[in-house]
């Protein structure tokens, strides 16, 4: 019966030193412990979030970095296209003006070789005209040198007269 | 930091006051000691497996070491008569009669001046002894207070470093009765007011559960296993949980919700009469647990010596398998010691939880 019947120093004795440990220990030892504990698990989470907070960062910067080589390679693209097509214009273009240019030169030249023909010409005539007054002239001046000639000049336009 | 030193000092200090006391209180023990040997010799001529049994497992006034050896243990008694008496169990040793008090078995009892019982005196004597029983949970207290207080020392020595020592003997089972045990009884929530009791009531069922299977002094007391200490624990878990209790709690127990009323005339009652049965439940484990790892190792050490008994070379035959089953059982009441910790805390732990849930866990739960 003595195994059941619970003694009072016994429970007297246990609250006290139950009621001290707890005290002792709930302000000495769990409590430092507790913090201790939880500062470390949360310096250690902490410090695998940062990591995969870096790896996320790493893996973000590499996409970043992939993504801007192809942006650059795009646009060294486009650029090369762009000055393809601006050469191929600018040559065609520069054609065009030549090929116009020409035309127009050409042109002016014939004109040119026209105007230089015509004035040529006119010149050729002018100066066939003098030559023939000269000429004629100088005819006249032979034909009519003495009084015999004059005579038989008079008498041929004079018989040209009679007959009509 | 002074202040801890203080109290650390405080404590060596009655630690060296108590053992100072046993150790002077042992010097005039030893020449009755040896009278006694010769009658008690005589006496126990049949040897009385039961009553051994029972002599180790209870309470005691004095310390068994060895043999005839025993430490003798201060005794503090009071009553309203003669107010508070404090001296040596070996004042007491052989039935002999000091200032009116006699130990019949391990009960004190007063005694009138023709040296009969005293009824009445009895009645009203309160006693507070130092038995084996407290000062083993003394020592276990001063064990425990070393251990944690210089654990927590070596945590605001290296803060944020990995742990060593007796750190890292301490730490897992820290972390173990806060995650596994408060933290998933309780709720994320609420457990922290409850840890720092959880801690202490499994590290003093723990440590004081190893003590006893410790053979000799300062251990072998059946502290965990008496009934005093399990009830004590049980009413401090009973309190807690009722001052604690929400509402929520309290509506299940007087008027579950969605219950007809002619069930509820039922239920009440037995939810009542539950309240109190939980923490009973919690004591009666713990006691009995502890209580029956005692008395089998102890049986098996028994049966030695009632072979022995009826032939000796059958005692030496039945010493080796009580032996091998003794050390089986020992570790087998290794795990026992751990498991009643937890099953003691997870419980304790669980009935706090019960007690501050809130409205919507319930509604799960149905």
């Amino acid at each position: 019966m003595e195994l059941v019947k619970p003694a009072f120093g016994l429970i007297f004795w246990m609250c006290i030193s139950f009621g001290i440990i707890l005290y002792i220990l709930g302000k000495f030892a769990w409590k430092p412990i507790l913090k201790m504990l939880s500062d470390r698990e949360s310096s250690i989470q902490d410090a695998l979030d940062s990591a995969e907070r870096a790896k996320e960062e790493m893996k973000a910067l590499q996409a970043g970095n992939e993504k801007i080589l192809a942006e650059a390679r795009h646009e060294r693209d486009q650029m090369l296209k762009d000055a393809r097509d601006i050469r191929e214009k600018m040559i065609a273009e520069a054609k065009g003006i030549a090929a116009k240019e020409g035309e127009r030169m050409l042109k002016s030249a014939r004109e040119n070789i026209q105007n230089e023909k015509m004035a040529a010409i006119t010149d050729l005539k002018n100066q066939v005209g003098v030559l023939s007054l000269e000429i004629a002239e100088k005819i006249l001046k032979a034909e009519l040198a003495s009084d015999e000639k004059q005579k038989a000049l008079v008498n041929t336009l004079l018989k040209d007269v009679n007959l009509n | 930091m002074t202040n801890k030193i203080n109290i650390y000092k405080h404590f060596l200090l009655i630690l060296s006051l108590f053992v100072s006391f046993m150790v002077s209180a042992q010097e005039p023990a030893a020449s009755s000691e040896q009278k006694e040997n010769t009658s008690a010799e005589h006496k126990s001529e049949k040897f009385n497996a039961g009553e051994l049994i029972i002599d180790h497992i209870i309470d005691s006034h004095e310390w068994h070491v060895a043999g005839h050896i025993a430490m003798p243990l201060p005794i503090i008694l009071y009553s309203s008569d003669k107010g508070l008496s404090v001296f040596s169990s070996t004042r007491l040793e052989g039935g002999e009669v000091y200032n009116g008090y006699k130990l019949i078995k391990n009960d004190i009892v007063a005694v009138s001046a023709d040296g009969t019982t005293d009824e009445p005196a009895t009645e009203k004597l309160w006693d507070i002894s130092i038995t084996k029983n407290v000062a083993s949970m003394f020592v276990s207290i001063i064990l425990m207070l070393w251990m944690f207080i210089s654990a927590a020392k070596a945590y605001k020595r290296n803060p944020g470093k990995a742990p060593k020592g007796m750190q890292s003997l301490l730490e897992p089972l820290i972390i173990f009765v806060r995650d596994d045990i408060a933290k998933s009884a309780i709720g994320e929530k609420k457990y922290k007011k409850y840890l720092p009791f959880l801690l202490t009531v499994f590290f003093f069922i723990w440590i004081n559960n190893l003590m006893g299977l410790v053979p000799f002094l300062p251990g072998g007391a059946n502290l965990t296993g008496n009934i005093a200490v399990g009830m004590t624990l049980a009413i401090i878990v009973f309190l807690i949980t009722t001052f604690s209790a929400n509402w929520n709690y309290w509506r299940h127990i007087i008027a579950m919700p969605g219950v007809p009323i002619g069930v509820l005339v039922i239920l009440t009652p037995i939810e009542i009469f539950g309240m109190f049965l939980k923490p009973m439940v919690l004591m009666i484990r713990l006691f009995a647990n502890m209580l029956a790892g005692h008395i089998i190792a102890l049986s098996f050490f028994c049966l030695i010596f009632i072979f022995a008994e009826m032939n000796t070379g059958l005692g030496y035959g039945v010493a080796v398998f009580s032996v091998a089953f003794t050390i089986f059982m020992g570790m087998l009441e290794l795990l026992v010691a751990f498991l009643q910790a937890y099953v003691f805390t997870l419980l304790a732990a669980m009935y706090f939880g019960a007690a501050i849930e809130e409205h919507h866990h319930e509604e799960a739960h149905h």
